[in-house]
């Protein structure tokens, strides 16, 4: 029987009382995932989730370019520890994994230098009046997703499985390099056999496509990517893996970084646009999944509310393939209930 | 084709579905000591024309394995067939023999 490496390896997950810590990028490009995994914690799960307005980025995006210094990075982070201690919370739960890999960074460094610590303690206290306990546990919200795979799944309308020909959907998962490339331990499966994303997928009725370049980088990288003229570097890397991925025609792509969800979607335009070439059949692009908003889908959220018309790839040939209810026509309508104006569609890669 | 400012670099990986691995067959079936290189570059280290050209033996035997034929017949052309690398190779690899045959079979 084949070994299953990623067995021997499963961190610890707290199972209730999280402090939540929201990501830029996704605010920004997918709003909807984390209003979602909100309502899937507390209304699915019965669970109790802090989601505190006073919090702030991490410097994530500013320290890996190299703009922020360390000193700095740490105290951000001892700020949003200590919102975390006033409001009573231990579970430190960030939305991002570039976030993720931040905190468990400064925990570890704090760990191993006592004195670096109590030197964070004090520029805290000397910009805030503020003090901060160190979380009891750091969990990314996709473990905790995946902690509960199968306590969701018998809640859901939907399974992963193509109504058309009855076989499983053919699922691509990304997992983020600072989820466990940076320290193994913290990903479950560690980092060669990272299973978080793949344990949703098998247990919701999905196949998961084992390809060459199934490890490598989105193609985000930070530094390869604020600066123009270097953003070669990063669309070369992500074209590498849609290339690696295609013969095997994935159905969607899953991922948990919001920096890999934002890269593998919106570089399939610019791809289309440079190269003329998309890596599906008809033309639309392999649509791009955060686990909230499968985890939504196939809870019978609605796609809009979910935000999936914000993608650069639109996901209506996967709803159908699901048999995913959707009404098309208010897949504009914003929140007040007027239509908003619908945007621009590139003629390279096909829009619904 | 839209011109965002920067480029898209071709991908480096080798597919081996897609080289033709005839060419290696036939090597091989001519030379069968082919498969005995370890890769040690002993041949290149000792090689004359490698002193005076560009010519790298060890080179040329990955990028024939690997399919990857250009630029081979003028690379080739630069061995002057004395035998020293065959001499020094620890593992009596026949590589006169591997560098004909090599121009054989690119001939056609």
């Amino acid at each position: 029987m084949e070994k299953r490496y990623w067995n021997e390896y499963q961190k610890e997950i707290a199972d209730d009382h999280y402090f939540y810590e929201r990501s830029c990028i996704r605010q920004t490009f997918f709003p909807g995932s984390e209003a979602a995994f909100l309502r899937i914690l507390r209304d699915e799960l019965g669970k109790d989730i802090c989601d505190n307005p006073h919090q702030h980025t991490c410097t994530g995006i500013g320290y890996h370019s190299d703009v922020v210094p360390f000193e700095t990075t740490m105290t951000v982070v001892a700020r949003l520890f200590a919102l975390m201690t006033e409001a009573g919370y231990e579970n430190y739960v960030p939305s991002c994994v570039t976030s993720f890999g931040v905190f468990s960074e400064m925990v570890e460094k704090w760990e191993h230098d006592p004195e670096l610590l109590a030197k964070t303690r004090q520029w805290l206290w000397e910009a805030t009046k503020r003090e901060f306990n160190i979380p009891k546990n750091i969990a990314h919200p996709s473990d905790i997703i995946y902690k509960n795979r199968f306590d969701l799944q018998p809640k859901m309308k939907y399974q992963l499985v193509n109504r058309f020909t009855g076989k499983p959907l053919r699922v691509v998962e990304h997992i983020g390099c600072h989820y466990a490339k940076i320290f193994p331990d913290k990903g479950i499966g560690k980092a060669e056999f990272p299973y978080v994303l793949a344990g949703m997928i098998e247990a919701w009725g999905g196949e998961v496509i084992d390809y060459p370049e199934r490890r490598h980088c989105c193609g985000f990288g930070f530094r390869q990517y604020l600066v123009r003229e270097n953003r070669g570097y990063s669309v070369s890397n992500t074209k590498k893996k849609f290339e690696s991925m295609e013969p095997y025609e994935p159905d969607f792509i899953l991922t948990n970084c919001p920096g890999c969800a934002m890269f593998m979607d919106k570089w399939q335009y610019t791809i289309a646009e440079m190269e003329n070439k998309t890596f599906d059949h008809e033309g639309y692009g392999i649509p791009v999944l955060t686990y909230e908003e499968l985890t939504g889908l196939l809870l019978g959220y609605d796609p809009w509310t979910l935000g999936l018309q914000l993608h650069q790839v639109q996901s209506e040939p996967l709803l159908e393939k699901i048999g995913i209810a959707y009404n098309p026509g208010e897949k504009y309508k914003g929140i007040s209930g007027r239509l908003l104006p619908r945007p621009a569609s590139p003629e390279c890669l096909k829009q619904i | 084709m839209k011109d965002f400012g920067y480029n898209i670099s071709k991908g480096r990986s080798i597919n081996l579905d897609e080289y033709r691995p005839e060419k290696v067959d036939r090597l091989l079936e001519a030379v069968p000591s082919y498969k005995w290189c370890i890769g040690c570059g002993g041949c290149t280290a000792t090689c004359t024309a490698g002193g005076l050209t560009d010519f790298n033996i060890r080179r040329i035997h990955n990028a024939f394995f690997r399919g990857q034929y250009a630029g081979f017949a003028e690379q080739l052309d630069h061995c002057m067939l004395c035998g020293k690398c065959l001499l020094v190779c620890p593992r009596g690899v026949n590589t006169r023999a591997l560098i004909i045959n090599m121009r054989r079979i690119l001939e056609g």
